[in-house]
């Protein structure tokens, strides 16, 4: 090699070197990791955002309501360092590892595969991260983690709920058919509901399980499929632009009035859809959040804060964030209260083990994966749209214990085996 | 002999970069090396007039194949992964290739575009395999040699920049020998090939082999870095990747994949660092410069350098 290219091979590490200088460690710094762009940027990654800045700066001034009065994290105020989680895995574990040393606490992740990929590097790296968003059971079925947290519920419940919710409403359910889009969420979600279904109902009839490619967008030949199935319920846990297309090509169609449809993840899209959501529709929202969320000053705080500010109510997406940095100040402060000093990261992480604490969505348990994984009550409804404005009606609650596996049992296998406590 | 110290140098500084500098570092090392081994593979396939954007598709298969070993066998040995990871690569490049081999241009381009989508629907598909979400592998032992935790990232870099190296070495003397010139006869003009009595079909599936299983072997090595699969590495994006590296670079060296892939990297976690919502535009700007200005890569920089000292 000459020496002026090698010396500019040089310069280049040594640039990358020179990178991730640590700051100052006057605030808590928290990076924050969500969809800044592409399809799952809409309807998640930027309400989580704007939650999260939010969240963070009426926590610094002391504004949230009780048992969050204190501000920033025990009084210390909170930095947030956000990332944009676009590119897929590979992509993620690099800037994940370029965040670990610039931040104290990592909260992000909405796919579930950057959640699987990036979960053993965490614990690689010793650094607290708390996923808040995806869903797949796997990350805690499959392994453990001492450094790894899921503060938001994972997807089982979704589906486990709206099957008994359906089966209580329509007791005399003979067929389901389901339209999902073709990649792990889709997939499994159709499994969940397919599965809770026959357990609940042995013997029901599945007519057919459509499986659209992942943002298709058109949808003709699967809802002339569905059409002509005679299923009297059809699933879906499609989101964002696929699930709009479903609605406005299926609803002028009579997919809506013909069967009773199920959208297991349907909420994020009625800020968006409003009215045009036919009634009758069976909602999910992922939890008791946006309009499932219970009545309390939480609740109210985060509704009225983020619709003053961005002029559209608060989806789950961005309750779960808020949830997310509301679980780690209760951690925090849990930590703080045994000493004076600042807590170290184990101290935060023994505090966060096994931890109840209140949420904009009700009480969360730490409950399984060893105490890393959140359980929280799921609620489901149905549209109805009552003076031009759309509401959910008929909401039911189920308690944690009955939508969520025990400790130590793995989702598939505790549906296949009968829901049991 | 140039070669040589070049190849030499170039492992004693990734060897004391293994050894010194900080995880994060050694992990932006290893998938700097990774996709450098794949755009040279690229490289070796231009030299024949044609660009595949389907390099993906055996960048996924060497990731699989690694991760496959780990989950579905049990075998943890890092040197046994990055082997099967090019060699699987290696087979399906020998029988794609025979279609390949007879096509060029867009109609190469887009059928190895073509190839690496059915893979990538193919995983997507298959929910034993994670779909989208992929699965973890883990690597615990290096030619049977078991290796601490903390350390075995370490050691998989000094391996992974052995065999980027010795690659790197072969790929050099591919150039300067019969075979990488009659490529370029075959970029130039392919009758005339013919005429002088040699196959231009057996120089393309040649270097569509050599491209493949480097490919393969930057794949293995990517998933060991990342300790994760998924079919987003056979996706189309993840193969432009490779093609954004390779005009980055340019193609006069052997040495501009690696720089490059350095570069990229480092771009891109910069860009994503200050720039979050706009990073992917300024990937794109910078490209757009390079077209304009450097048309030739990043490497002209250094040709203008050597040429007036």
């Amino acid at each position: 090699m000459r020496p002026s290219s090698l010396r500019a091979v040089l310069a280049a590490f040594g640039l990358l070197l020179a990178m991730p200088a640590s700051l100052a460690q006057q605030p808590i710094k928290v990076g924050i990791v969500t969809f800044l762009s592409g399809p799952a940027a809409g309807p998640f990654g930027i309400p989580a955002r704007n939650a999260a800045e939010l969240t963070a700066e009426l926590l610094n001034a002391g504004t949230v309501p009780a048992p969050y009065t204190q501000k920033g994290f025990g009084g210390t105020p909170i930095e947030l360092v956000i990332f944009d989680e676009a590119g897929g895995p590979q992509t993620q574990v690099a800037e994940y590892r370029n965040l670990v040393p610039r931040v104290d606490i990592v909260i992000g992740y909405i796919s579930s595969g950057d959640c699987l990929a990036i979960a053993p590097v965490a614990e690689e790296q010793n650094k607290l991260t708390i996923l808040f968003d995806c869903g797949t059971p796997r990350i805690f079925e499959d392994a453990s983690y001492k450094y790894v947290f899921r503060t938001g519920p994972t997807g089982t419940m979704d589906n486990v709920s709206v099957a008994l919710y359906l089966v209580k409403r329509t007791p005399n359910v003979k067929s389901i058919a389901g339209i999902n889009q073709n990649y792990a969420w889709g997939q499994d979600s159709w499994a969940d509901f397919e599965n809770a279904m026959q357990t609940l109902k042995p013997g029901i009839e599945v007519k057919t399980s459509q499986m659209p490619k992942l943002f298709a967008g058109q949808f003709s030949a699967e809802i002339t499929t569905l059409l002509g199935s005679g299923a009297e319920v059809i699933h879906s846990s499609m989101w964002g632009g696929d699930l709009e297309g479903l609605v406005v090509q299926g609803a002028p169609r009579g997919l809506f009035e013909k069967h009773k449809v199920v959208l297991s993840a349907g909420e994020p899209a009625i800020n968006r859809l409003g009215t045009r959501i036919p009634d009758g529709t069976i909602l999910g929202a992922r939890g008791p959040f946006g309009p499932f969320a219970p009545d309390t000053d939480l609740a109210r705080w985060l509704k009225t804060a983020y619709q003053g500010r961005y002029h559209i109510p608060p989806n789950y997406a961005s309750f779960k964030m808020t949830q997310a940095i509301l679980g780690v100040k209760a951690a925090y402060e849990k930590a703080k209260s045994s000493g004076n000093e600042a807590p170290d990261q184990d101290k935060i992480i023994a505090a966060l083990e096994n931890l109840t604490f209140e949420g904009p969505g009700g009480p969360v348990k730490m409950a399984l994966g060893k105490g890393h994984q959140a359980t929280m009550d799921a609620a489901v409804g149905t549209t109805k749209v009552e003076n031009g404005q759309l509401k959910i009606v008929d909401i039911e609650r189920y308690s944690a214990d009955k939508v969520n596996p025990p400790d130590g049992v793995k989702s598939e296998a505790w549906i296949k085996s009968g829901l049991k406590k | 002999m140039k070669a040589a110290a070049v190849a030499i140098a170039s492992l004693v500084a990734l060897t004391a970069l293994a050894l010194l500098s900080p995880q994060w570092l050694v992990f932006m090392a290893m998938l700097m090396l990774a996709k450098g081994v794949v755009v040279l593979g690229l490289l070796v396939l231009m030299r024949t007039g044609l660009v595949s954007f389907g390099q993906g598709l055996y960048f996924g298969i060497g990731a699989y194949a690694a991760a496959l070993l780990s989950h579905g066998l049990h075998v943890a040995d890092a040197a046994v992964m990055l082997l099967a990871g090019a060699a699987a690569a290696a087979l399906i490049a020998a029988l794609l290739g025979l279609l390949l081999a007879g096509y060029r241009d867009i109609f190469f381009a887009m059928l190895s575009l073509a190839f690496s989508m059915i893979l990538y629907g193919l995983l997507v598909k298959s929910a034993a395999l994670g779909s989208t979400d992929g699965f973890n592998l883990h690597a615990r032992t290096f030619f049977g040699v078991a290796l601490a935790p903390g350390v075995e990232r370490r050691v998989f870099l000094i391996a992974g920049a052995v065999f980027a190296v010795v690659v790197a070495l072969l790929v050099h003397r591919l150039f300067r020998g019969h075979w990488g010139r009659l490529a370029t006869g075959v970029r130039d003009n392919e009758l005339r090939v013919s005429y002088l009595g040699a196959s231009p079909y057996r120089a393309v599936y040649v270097n569509y082999l050599i491209a493949g299983a480097m490919a393969g072997l930057g794949g293995a090595l990517a998933a060991l870095a990342v300790g994760h699969v998924d079919p987003e590495t056979t996706y189309w994006t993840t193969s432009g990747e490779f093609v954004f590296i390779a005009i980055l670079g340019g193609t006069q060296s052997i040495l501009a994949p690696f720089v490059a892939a350095t570069i990229f990297e480092a771009l891109r976690t910069v860009a994503s660092q200050y720039a979050p919502n706009l990073w992917q535009m300024s990937l794109g700007l910078a490209m757009l410069a390079i077209i304009m200005f450097l048309p030739a890569g990043l490497w002209t920089l250094a040709e203008r350098r050597r040429r007036s000292a």
